[in-house]
């Protein structure tokens, strides 16, 4: 029987030697490092805040005053669809993956996630539906179908901007499915010795429940944007009621997807508060069990409330009544994660450094964006919130004043551990009173303008409709959000140029990750940690003399495991260029699609080459 | 016994797992359960739209049940040959799961150029993506099925390849069996599309 | 620190306030005009302040817990208790919201099945057919089709039949029914049903949507004249900010008379006048598209609509174009006439390259057709 012997150091021969940079720009591009690849991520989508922020202040101009016409009905539709797009799947998806990818393998005690050349591979397939996407605006036009791109409109724009709509987040949607996988197998397998499912971290549950929902939320889009992509290229019938087919399907296979989504984007912000309150009240996690338990509630009930947002379609009332119920019932769990963060705070040493702020910052917005959304449930009194304004401010509030608080607190919170500084405290509080203050100037009035008769995704409005006002006042909240991201920025620039000089543990903080030096080395841990409880980190401090009790650890005592060493005898995989090409053969068969089956082909082939290679190349050892 | 450096295929497959479950397995069945929302999506795209082409061709028009009964037959065998060439590499027996992997794949071949038959009829007949409702809700149903087996037919022939090249042994007989485990999620797929757009009956 | 969100959050609330009773806005949900909108609000209302109140509390605790609790001297010595939990309280805060929220879905439920009720006693029926980018109102009883202004009688509910339709089908004159496809013989249009658009005027009652190939039904009544302005809520293109309505309430007997105008056939214009060199102008190209009945073509046939609002009684509406420009306007009127994709862009209304001299005739000709 043949066998093929294969020298130690993994070099099988020149076209499948894998690279070995460890510092620089091909470093960056074969790193398979989830740490790397999270910072990746999370720079890829602050980028794409910043343009969708551009677009966002493009809306807020052209509505600050009626009857005006900055923006054309063509261009507005565009920019409105881009920026929906864009914050949903190029910003608080890809940002919440930054913070998955870097810290779940710290945090379960873990060298890396299960498969790191895939990992590589969902970045960089996101990044390309991202190029992809927007790559639009020069080629024949942008997505202007809204980023929920109902049939049948979505179907008869006779611009490409709707087939672009379809491939990119079939590309990105491909990215993200393959990403749950991996992360689910590494949460689920390579947890640390002693480390059962109720001593991780809540932001690790956070992560799996989400993993799960991306998982069989994702192929049901994909099916709907299939269909929609064959509808507009091929002129099937899915959509098309003239041949007995119904508009509505594409609404219902859409929902399925989107309602568990909105869930993918906030419960890894609710992991993210729900690390940091405990922190920096110094006392543990009020109710953790029940936090986990309603994590794992919402991602369920998540499946069964879809309809909530067609309540107008015209379904019926027994339809409505039992989404409605659905709808009601799921904001018992959200209620008792935010009662359990006040438990947290409750009794606790309180202070507010600027992570502080922004997670009680988020259980404030939330609460609001919570709120109405428990107003929308009531099903008569949405037939005149639907498509107005006022589901426009409850969704700002929870992914907004939610999700991108909870996230910009996570960036401060975990700033020093992957950076090695903190940022500016002073700058930070100036950028989190200003963000609060602009952004409920934005969206707070939205209400208003909603219940008085403002629809959505309109490009302007009549003076009689009395609007006026309200409109005005909300995009002086944007500047002013602007101005708060700026000073973010200016910060990540003053803070990148000072040295790095920090400690394991800034922050005095609970879970594993603050074991090991910041930043940690490639290989996370010098020696993997054995795990004895929840807030394992927090127990080698702390040591309990009486119930609820706790004192410092004499000095000497079972200390972090520090990444002093070099890390000997630990093989981690080695960088790889084939995530990077498959990506590049799926971006060419993507542009094939839209222009020339023989550039199809060629981007069929450079991804299958790019896999088989992928296959055959040597692993480390 | 010679000592050889033999290329392990996939990562982390021997490495102690929390779970138990090796990494790739339970990936696998990860990946399994989220492909059934895709078929979900797929075959509940078909049912909804059953009996509301304006125009034909119709189911009855175009159907050969006993000619598809034959082929669905021919997909069912491939899962036995499938499983017994997960017995023969647990075993060590590397010739005879060459020869059910292939005759697997030639089965899966099979499989597909009944279907290739069947369609360019169903077209010669009138039926085409674009006709109606049916054309469009059967064609893309199908299609993607047969894509899964197209793809998976890809999977076996380069297990049958790679194991000249000694990368498919005993000592990772699980290669062969999570390609085995797609392999019979497709068949149980096709099982679900056969009973319920084939089998049971419509209205005209 | 924490007092800074409070005033911020207060003054919020307090201008909400203040702004739901500003007299200006004509698109209000919170100031219905007739049974359907006032059942939706007296649901709503309750919710609203119960929500407030959850507000008020929660967002208290926050604000007292942060203040109560934060560390006011250099870092304390002692860590504070450990406290992991209390499963009274879980049970507590799970089961009082889930009361609560029962006690807010009961009215719910009855609200539904009241709104979707068939509507009981001197039902008027009008079927309303959403174009891009204007609204078709069609009564069959009375042989009444018009365009943007939803005429009704007060005290009467009226039972709406909401259809999509594209441009029309070919040879077949306006449906007096959704359809699911063109009958057989006619040639579809290049849009087929159109997309779906929404009918909404929050005055007088929630929204439905309006879908292609499905006949969605929707129930409104006014309790007084006047002016209640309406747009489409769903987005459906190009000019969906400029798909309005009105709907006109009259009393009974001024509704009849309206009716009785809407059954007369157009009125025709003084030979020899400028109306009359219009409706010259208008019989070249109109009438491919535009209905104005009593009016007969070059072959003797009747003019009929197909895929245009029907302009037998244009005079006798205030707005056009989707209720976006003013009839009476006659400036604006010839910047329609003139180039209709300037003004609402999309438009599916060609531009005929008309003179001005052409375009003066049309205008005056319309503004005839009271």
């Amino acid at each position: 029987m043949a066998s093929v012997t294969v020298p130690a150091d993994g070099r099988a021969g020149g076209l499948l030697r894998r690279p070995t940079a460890t510092a620089g720009f091909w470093s960056w591009i074969t790193t398979v490092d989830h740490k790397k690849i999270g910072i990746l991520y999370g720079v890829t989508a602050f980028a794409f805040f910043i343009v969708g922020g551009v677009e966002a202040l493009l809306i807020r101009v052209q509505l600050a005053q009626p009857d005006q016409a900055l923006l054309s009905p063509s261009v507005y539709n565009e920019i409105f669809t881009m920026h929906g797009i864009t914050m949903v799947f190029l910003v608080v998806m890809p940002l919440s993956a930054a913070f998955v990818n870097y810290l779940v393998p710290l945090m379960i005690g873990a060298r890396d996630v299960a498969f790191p050349r895939l990992n590589a591979l969902s970045y960089w397939l996101f990044l390309f539906a991202g190029v992809f996407i927007y790559s639009s605006w020069f080629l024949g036009g942008a997505p202007n179908g809204g980023w929920f791109g109902y049939a049948p409109n979505a179907v008869l724009d006779p611009t490409r901007g709707m087939t672009f709509y379809a491939i990119g987040l079939l590309m990105a949607g491909v990215a993200s499915t393959v990403s749950a996988i991996n992360i689910a197998v590494t949460i689920l397998n390579m947890r640390a010795p002693g480390m059962t499912l109720f001593r991780m971290p809540v932001f690790v549950w956070m992560s799996l429940v989400v993993q799960f929902l991306l998982a069989f939320s994702l192929p049901i889009i994909t099916i709907a944007l299939f269909q929609l992509l064959f509808d507009k290229r091929f002129g099937t019938h899915f959509f098309d009621s003239v041949a007995g087919a119904d508009p509505v399907l594409w609404q219902h296979l859409f929902w399925l997807f989107g309602h568990p989504e909105v869930y993918i984007l906030i419960l890894p912000a609710m992991g993210i508060v729900s690390e940091i309150l405990p922190t920096f009240a110094r006392k543990p996690l009020f109710g953790y069990q029940f936090v986990v338990f309603s994590g794992i509630a919402i991602g369920f009930i998540g499946f069964g409330v879809w309809v909530h947002h067609m309540y107008a379609v015209g379904l019926g009332p027994i339809a409505n009544t039992a989404f409605g119920i659905s709808t009601i019932i799921i904001a018992v769990p959200t209620g008792v994660k935010i009662f359990n963060w006040l438990g947290t705070m409750w009794k606790g040493d309180l202070t507010f450094p600027t992570p502080m702020l922004f997670a009680v910052g988020f259980v404030a917005m939330f609460v609001i964006g919570g709120l109405s959304g428990v107003t929308h449930s009531v099903v008569p009194a949405d037939y005149q919130q639907t498509d107005t304004y006022y589901i426009v401010a409850h969704f700002h509030y929870v992914l907004f004043g939610g999700a991108i608080f909870g996230l910009f607190g996570g960036l401060y919170y975990w700033w020093p551990k992957v950076f090695g500084r903190k940022l500016n405290e002073g700058l930070g509080k100036v950028h989190f009173w200003l963000m609060l203050i602009g952004f409920n100037l934005t969206f707070g009035p939205m209400h208003v303008l909603g219940l008085q008769g403002m629809p959505r995704r309109i490009q302007t409005y009549p003076e009689e409709l009395g609007l006026t006002f309200w409109n005005l006042v909300s995009t002086v909240g944007a500047f002013i959000i602007a101005l708060a991201v700026l000073l973010f920025l200016i910060n990540v620039a003053v803070t990148q140029r000072k040295p790095k000089a920090m400690e394991a543990d800034p922050w005095d903080a609970r879970t594993l990750e603050w074991l090991t030096t910041s930043p940690p080395p490639e290989h996370n841990f010098d020696e993997i940690p054995t795990v004895h409880a929840l807030d394992e980190a927090w127990h080698r401090k702390y040591v309990e003399t009486a119930p609820g009790r706790v004192v410092p650890v004499p000095a000497g005592g079972s200390g972090a495991a520090a990444g002093g060493s070099q890390g000997h005898g630990v093989h981690l995989p080695s960088p790889s260029y084939y995530p990077v090409v498959v990506s590049l053969g799926v971006l060419l068969l993507a542009y094939g699609v839209v222009f020339s089956w023989w550039l199809a082909a060629a981007g069929a082939v450079v991804m299958l080459a790019g896999l088989y290679a992928w296959v055959l190349e040597p692993s480390v050892e | 016994m010679q000592e050889q450096a033999t290329i392990h295929v996939y990562e982390s497959e021997h490495e102690a797992t929390s779970t138990g479950l090796p990494n790739t397995k339970l990936a696998m069945w990860l990946f399994l359960a989220s492909d059934v929302l895709l078929f979900g999506a797929l075959i509940t795209s078909y049912v909804v739209y059953r009996g509301r082409s304006v125009i034909g061709p119709y189911p009855n028009d175009v159907f050969d049940i006993p000619f598809t009964s034959v082929s669905s037959f021919v997909l069912l065998a491939s899962s036995l040959t499938m499983v017994l060439a997960l017995a023969s590499v647990q075993r060590g027996d590397l010739p005879r799961m060459r020869l059910w992997l292939l005759a697997t794949a030639m089965l899966g071949l099979a499989f597909v150029g009944g279907q290739v038959y069947e369609f360019t009829t169903f077209y010669e007949e009138g039926l085409s993506l674009t006709t109606n409702v049916f054309g469009t809700t059967f064609y893309v149903l199908t299609g993607f099925h047969g894509t899964h087996v197209a793809i998976g037919i890809l999977m076996l022939l380069s297990l049958f390849s790679l194991s000249f090249g000694g990368r498919v042994t005993q000592r990772n007989a699980m290669t062969v069996e999570i390609v085995g485990l797609y392999w019979h999620f497709v068949d149980i797929v096709w099982i679900v599309i056969f009973t319920v757009v084939y089998l049971i009956p419509t209205g005209p | 620190m924490r007092t800074r969100t409070r005033l911020i959050l207060g003054l919020m609330a307090l201008a909400a306030f203040a702004t739901a009773c500003a007299p200006n806005a004509q698109q209000d949900s919170l100031n219905p005009q007739g049974p359907y909108a006032e059942k939706i609000y007296d649901l709503f209302v309750p919710v609203f302040w119960i929500a407030v109140g959850v507000f008020v509390v929660v967002e208290g605790l926050l604000v007292f817990i942060s203040l109560r609790y934060r560390r006011r001297k250099e870092r304390a010595a002692e860590i504070p208790p450990q406290i992991h939990g209390n499963n009274r309280l879980e049970i507590g805060w799970t089961i009082l919201p889930a009361l609560i929220l029962a006690g807010v879905a009961v009215p719910t439920v009855t609200t539904i099945f009241d709104l979707a009720a068939e509507p009981q006693g001197d039902v008027l029926e009008v079927n309303v057919l959403a174009h891009q980018w204007w609204w078709e109102f069609d009564y069959p009883q009375e042989g009444v089709n018009t365009a943007n202004e939803l005429h009704i009688p007060t005290g009467r509910p009226v039972l709406l039949t909401l259809c999509a339709v594209g441009l029309g089908y070919g040879d077949q004159p306006t449906p007096s029914e959704c359809q699911p496809g063109p009958p057989d013989g006619a040639v579809p249009a290049a849009v087929g049903d159109g997309v779906i658009h929404s009918f909404w005027v929050p005055e007088l009652a929630g929204t439905q949507d309006v879908v292609p190939g499905q006949a969605n039904t929707l129930t409104l009544q006014a309790d007084a004249p006047g002016r209640y302005s309406g747009q489409c809520k769903e987005f459906c293109g190009l000019s969906h900010a400029y798909m309005k309505f009105a709907v006109v309430a009259h009393t009974p007997e001024d509704y009849e008379a309206w009716v009785r105008g809407q059954q007369a056939d157009a009125v025709m214009p003084e030979p020899g006048s400028l109306a009359a060199t219009g409706k010259d102008v208008f019989l070249g190209q109109c009438i491919a598209c535009h209905a104005v009945q009593g009016l007969e073509d070059a072959n003797g046939n009747p003019v009929a609509a197909n895929g245009g609002p029907n302009l037998t009684h244009f005079a006798s509406r205030e707005c056009f174009a989707g209720c976006w420009l003013q009839n009476d306007d006659a400036q604006e009127l010839a910047a329609w006439l003139d180039n209709p994709a300037a003004v609402k862009q999309g438009s599916w209304m060609p531009d005929y390259g008309l003179s001005p001299e052409e375009i003066d005739a049309l205008v005056a000709y319309l503004q005839g057709l009271t």
